[in-house]
Parts: C-alpha cells; structure tokens; sequence
C-alpha cells in the first residue's frame, strides 16, 4: 500500500512539473513583451530577454509622440467601440432570439443563407466595401462603425445556442396568460439572457480594439493619423518600418501593452461564456 | 405542445382577382389599394409609396444602370474625340467600371426587393379577399400594427439586421463573385469588360497555376495540422490541468488562457520580433549554447521547411489555450460510469484515455471541429503577422513559401499585382473547399450518430 501511494505522489510531482514547465514556456513570451516594453532602446529592436536598461520614457513617448497621437486612437477606438456595443448587441440579441424563439417560413432559409454567407472569405467582400463607402464618401470613422454594425445580424450563432437551451415551456405559460410575443420577448427572453447579453457586448466592444485589417482599408485613405484606431494605428507603426530599424519600436510595445492589459482581462472574464456557446452548439451538432 | 392551429381557406390568387371588387382588381395593378378599401392605411400608405418610389427610380436611374451592366461602360480606353457641339476635341476618360458594376448589382437588388414587396401587397390582398369571402373580420388598421408586435415580430426585430447583412455582406459578395468574371486586374484598372470564366483558367491552368495549386496543397496540410495539433494537444492539457491531485486549477487554466487573449496583432507580431534572427529567442539559444549560431525562423533566408515548421508550433502556442478551455468544459461533463466501469475492469489511464475519454470528447467536439478547420483554412492573422508569406518563393507569383490562399488573395488584391478578378476567383474557390469540407463533415457525423 505503501509503494502504491508513493507512486501517486510521484506521478502528482511529475504532473506539476510537466504543467509548471509548459505554462512557463506558454508565458514566457507575454513575459518578454511586457519587459520590452520597459526596456532602453533606440535600436528599434528588442535582441535580449531581459533588458539591459529599464525606463518609463516609452509610456510617457507613446502619449507625447506628435507623429502618432495615441491619445486620438484610444478616443476614436473608445467611441466606435461603445456605438458599435450598444447597436450590434440589440441587433444580434433580436435576431439569435428570432430565430430561436419564433417560427416563421423564412427561418429555414435564412439559417441556410448565414451559413453559406459564413464560408465566404471575409477580404472578398472588402474592396467591395470600400468601394461602397467611397460611393457614399464615407471613408472614415463613421463608415467603419457601419461595417462593424453590418456584420452584426450575422454573429447571432453563439446567443441562439444559448436562446435554445432555456425551456420553451416558460414562453407558453406566458403565452397562455395573455402575453404578445414581443411581451414575451422583453419581460422573459431579455432578462433571462443577461449573461449572453453581457458576452454579446463584450465581444462587439472588445472587435475595434483588435481589427487591423477593415480599419486599415477604411482609415488609411484618409491619411491623417489622428482618424486612426488603435489597432490600425499602432498596426502601422511597425509596418511602415518593417525590416528597418525604427525608433518607436520601444513606444509601440509600450502602447500595445496598454491597451492588451484591459482586452485580457475582459478576455479573461469572457471565457466562460464563450465556452458555454460552443459546447451549447456543439450538443445539437 | 400548445400551438394555434388556424389553417385559412385557401384561394388562388386567380380567383381573387376574377372574383374581387373593384379595389382587389385595382390592387394588381396599383398596390395598396385594396389596403385603403379596408380603411388599414398604414400598410396601404407603405405599399403605394414603395411603388411610386420604385417606379420613379426605375426609369431614371435604374434602367440605365441595368443597361450599362451589359457591357461595363461603353469606353474601355482614354481617347481624344471631337465635340461637335462646342467643335473642339476633348478627352473622354473611360467609363469607371467598379461603380458601374456596384450600381448595377444594386439595381437588381433593388427590382427583386421590389417584386417581393408586389408579392407581399398581392397576398394582403389575397388574405382579405378571402376574410370578406367567408365573413369573417378583416384586420383593423391598429390591429395590423398590434400584430408587428406579436405574430409578425419577427419580421419587425429582424428588417433592420437583414438591411445590415444585405448592405454590408450580401451586396460586397455578389460584387466579387462577378468580379470574378471579368478581366478587372493591373492592366485594366478603371475600364474592364465581362470576360467569363477566363480568369478561372488563369487560375486553374494558366499563369496562376504554378502558384495556385502548391499554395493550394500547403494550405490543406497547414489547416490539418492546425486543427489536429492544438485539438489533440489542447485535449491532453486539459486532461493534465482536470487530473486528481492539482490544486488551483483555475489559475493554471489562466495561465494559458492569457496568451489567446492578448490581441493577435500584438501577441504575433511581437513573436515575429521574438523568433527573429536578431531575436530573444536566437539570443536565449545561444546563450544555453544549444546553437552555435542564429536560426533563420521566419525570415526570408528561411528554409520553407522550418518556416512552416515554426508557424505551425507557433499557432499551437495561440490555438492550444482555447482548445483547452472547450475541452476542459467538455470533460467535467463527461459521465463517469463508463471511466468507472473501465478501471474496474483493470484499465489502466492510458486505455481509459484512448478508448473512453478521447472519442467522447472527439464525438462532442465534431462540429466545432470542421468549424475550426474552416477557420484555419482562412487563419490570416497567424500567416498575415508573423511571417507575412516569407521566405518568398521565386516559383510563386506574388506569394510566398507559408502563404496560405486567403493571404495569397490579400496580396493579389492589396500587394503589387493587383490582379482582382484573379482574387476574386480565389475566393470563390476558398468557399467551394469549405463548403465541400462541411458538407462531408456534417454528413459522416450525422452517419456516425445514427450509427
């Protein structure tokens, strides 16, 4: 009995360590990232782990560079990112619980629609895009909330995994009392759907923060970095520069890392949510 | 199940308009007035604006945009002509084809929005014909509006959605499908013509081949291993963090659930920084004098093998976390009688896992699989950020050696070719292997769970 449970106490180090080893090797680059962004440097490039020479001067450089007014991009990203929550919250709620909840002769075919439409690659449908609010001259901040909005009836399939799972049985009790569906929907699907409204925003705010691609194409005809957001501005920092030394590495690191703590932790918060969308769906194949 | 149950005696619309009275009859022709001869105003007001609306439209603007859709513009080329009407000569700039093609899609759209709401005002129309047939009571006009809150709100909750998903997807990809055939690239940019499936054969067997299908096969075997390495891995991690005896499971799984959070612009452009030839990591190797000298990971005097290699461990380190988190979900839900049953009978953890645990993980987990797949086959992030397609390949045209077909679009597009329609038929090859791999997919789970 002895050796038996000595065994188990190996086999329970040994796990420790192969876990302790991976999550070391997992973070040690989220690690480096943040020392870089402490560290002295002029040479655009960050060559060793650990830096030779801590400083401040890239978070106080990233918020006084002239050439890329972080300040603007965190106001701009700020705004598109609470319009864009409030709007395709209210629009991928409506349509997830739609689908779901109600019966009607086109929801077979939109269900079928959406996931054709999904398989198409996203860029496709950019240069379009931009020739569409070029037409409409708006290629600017506006523009790009309106592409983020969009897309929103579309993202419903996390909210109607969830919308699925509560009991019809609640509905037709209130059906049965007299309620109109849309009475339904505001006193009983609404509330009881919190959380998934709660992930639904999330999400839709935390997308302006991480988009390079559609924001790039929409903001960079405009030329004038203060239009910029975050992702985009901070995206083309480095890129202009690829290759080359460039000496606001160090602030773009800095400036990365600001707006990553406030994402992972929301990402962090969101996690379950997220795994209870997938496996939800998951369950119905 | 409580259902209404209310099946409304049918009639043909032929009979509705042989039988009708005067506003029925006048209704086919002009909409809503049969709405207005039962006093619902609203809807009437709606169907005879639309149609006044549409009608205007359609002769000032819309069949020109149809016609001209025809040809893409009449000038394919800048030429000097000479004004008789001023009796000079000036140049005429060739007709702008893209707006030409944008504005022709949505003139269609606009004619089959039009049909549908013709369709919609002939079945009101229908619906009381058949009310004042059979005496029964014809909808009020507030009783109309009631009903867009009760046995219509769906069509209320879902007008302004459907208008996004129209505008903002169904419209760009209608516009690239047809771009696809025409001969719209580098040479010509402003003017281009209707060419049909011309710059499918560039693609599938003329200069675009060469590039097409290596590309093709890499973004197969990337998309397998993508999938299968974090899946399999993150299903193990997830078994090692669930496993009796560790404590703090929840700090260990955020742990490794931070590096999926951090942004992919961030996280992997500075791991394009970290696995430099200049890089930390270069710099870490050579310190533990595990080399000698620097490895060229993912730059340009890579070897396509160890770029590949590398961008395959690298999205292994992004994708493992959230395969973990899926899985984690999944295993707590597990039953245990059968894991039971197993060790009882003598099994030891290795035959629980590959016998038990793993297919019933691998049986929930199917669908968000082909999912993944799918998503890899269209990973630009991962491909785009860290190696931006190096080491470049001299063989491609406009790609590089761990370009997938979806960032192979993105330079043909954005990059110096400029060759559209030959991205546009990209992307319409894109959607034939996923929806061919869904397809599939779907059916032999299906299959696998009626088995």
């Amino acid at each position: 009995m002895k050796s038996y449970s000595a065994q188990r106490r190996l086999s329970l180090i040994g796990r420790y360590i192969l876990l302790t080893i991976l999550a070391i090797l997992w973070i040690l680059p989220i690690v480096w990232i943040i020392l870089a962004s402490f560290s002295y440097n002029d040479t655009g490039f960050v060559s060793t782990f650990w830096p030779d020479k801590f400083t401040l001067q890239n978070y106080i450089g990233i918020f006084t560079n002239p050439q890329y007014p972080f300040g603007n991009w965190i106001i701009n990203t700020l705004a598109i990112s609470l319009a864009s929550m409030v709007i395709s919250t209210f629009l991928t709620i409506s349509v997830a619980y739609v689908l779901s909840r109600l019966r009607f002769a086109f929801r077979k075919p939109f269900l079928q629609i959406a996931l054709v439409l999904g398989m198409f690659p996203g860029f496709m449908a950019m240069i379009a895009l931009y020739y569409i609010l070029k037409g409409l001259n708006m290629l600017n901040l506006f523009g790009l909330l309106l592409v983020y909005v969009g897309g929103a009836g579309l993202g419903f399939y996390v909210a109607k995994g969830f919308f699925d799972t509560i009991p019809r049985a609640i509905d037709e009790a209130a059906e049965i009392d007299g309620a109109t569906n849309w009475q339904v929907f505001l006193h009983i699907g609404l509330p009881l759907s919190k959380p998934m409204i709660v992930y639904t925003a999330l999400t839709a705010f935390i997308a302006p923060w991480t988009d390079f691609i559609f924001s790039g194409i929409i903001l960079s005809t405009s030329g004038n970095a203060k239009d910029y957001t975050i992702a985009y501005g901070l995206y083309n920092m480095v890129h202009t520069a690829k290759g080359n030394a460039t000496a606001y590495f160090a602030q773009f690191v800095a400036g990365c890392v600001i707006i990553a703590i406030p994402i992972t932790i929301l990402f962090v918060f969101m996690q379950k949510f997220y795994v209870n969308g997938i496996t939800a769906g998951a369950d119905k194949g | 199940m409580f259902r209404k149950k209310h099946v409304a005696p049918k009639a043909t619309y032929r009979e509705t308009f042989k039988k009708g009275d005067g506003a029925t009859k006048l209704s086919f022709f002009l909409m809503g007035s049969n709405a207005f001869a039962n006093k619902q105003w609203v809807k009437g007001i709606v169907f005879l604006l639309s149609e006044i609306i549409f009608f205007v439209w359609f002769f000032m603007s819309g069949i020109p945009a149809l016609k001209l859709l025809s040809n893409l513009g009449p000038d394919k080329t800048k030429r000097v002509v000479y004004d008789a009407s001023q009796g000079v000569y000036v140049t005429k700039q060739p007709s702008n084809s893209v707006l030409i093609l944008l504005f022709g899609i949505l003139a269609i759209f606009m004619c089959i929005a039009f049909i549908w709401i013709y369709y919609l005002n002939l079945r009101s129309t229908r619906n009381n014909y058949i009310a004042k047939r059979d005496g029964d009571h014809i909808a009020t006009n507030m009783e109309e509006l009631k009903s867009l809150f009760d046995s219509r709100l769906h069509s209320t909750l879902m007008t302004i959605p459907l208008l996004g998903i129209l505008f903002f997807t169904v419209l760009p990809t209608v516009f690239m499908i047809s771009m696809a055939f025409t001969n719209y690239d580098r040479q010509h940019p402003i003017a281009f013509s209707w060419t049909g499936f011309q710059a499918f054969g560039n693609v599938l067997s003329g200069d675009l081949a060469g590039t097409f299908f290596p590309v093709l096969g890499w973004t197969l075997i990337w998309a397998v291993a993508a999938t299968a390495t974090t899946f399999f891995f993150g299903v193990l991690l997830a078994m090692l963090i669930e496993s009796k005896g560790i404590k703090h499971k929840g700090f260990w799984r955020t742990v490794f659930v931070i590096v999926w959070a951090v942004p992919q612009f961030v996280s992997l452009l500075m791991m394009a920084q970290f696995l430099d030839y200049q890089g930390a990591l270069n710099n870490i190797l050579m310190n533990l004098h595990l080399i000698s000298s620097p490895i060229h990971f993912i730059d340009n005097q890579a070897s396509p093998l160890v770029a590949r290699i590398t961008v395959i461990i690298v999205n292994m380190w992004i994708g493992i976390p959230v395969s973990m988190l899926v899985s984690t979900a999944i295993i707590q839900n597990l039953p245990q009688d059968q894991i039971e049953a197993a060790r009882i009978d003598g099994a030891n953890a290795a035959q629980i896992f590959r016998s038990i645990t793993f297919p019933q993980i691998l049986f929930v987990m199917a669908p968000s699989l082909i999912q993944q797949f799918i998503g890899n086959i269209n990973n630009f992030n991962v491909i785009f950020l860290l190696t931006g397609g190096a080491p470049m390949n001299s063989k491609y045209n406009g790609a590089g050696s761990t370009d997938l077909l979806v960032t192979w679009l993105y330079n043909l597009t954005f990059g110096q070719e400029q060759r559209y329609n030959a991205s546009a038929v990209l992307g319409i090859l894109i959607f034939v292997i996923s929806a061919v791999v869904s397809l599939l997919a779907y059916r032999r789970t299906n299959a696998f769970k009626e088995g």
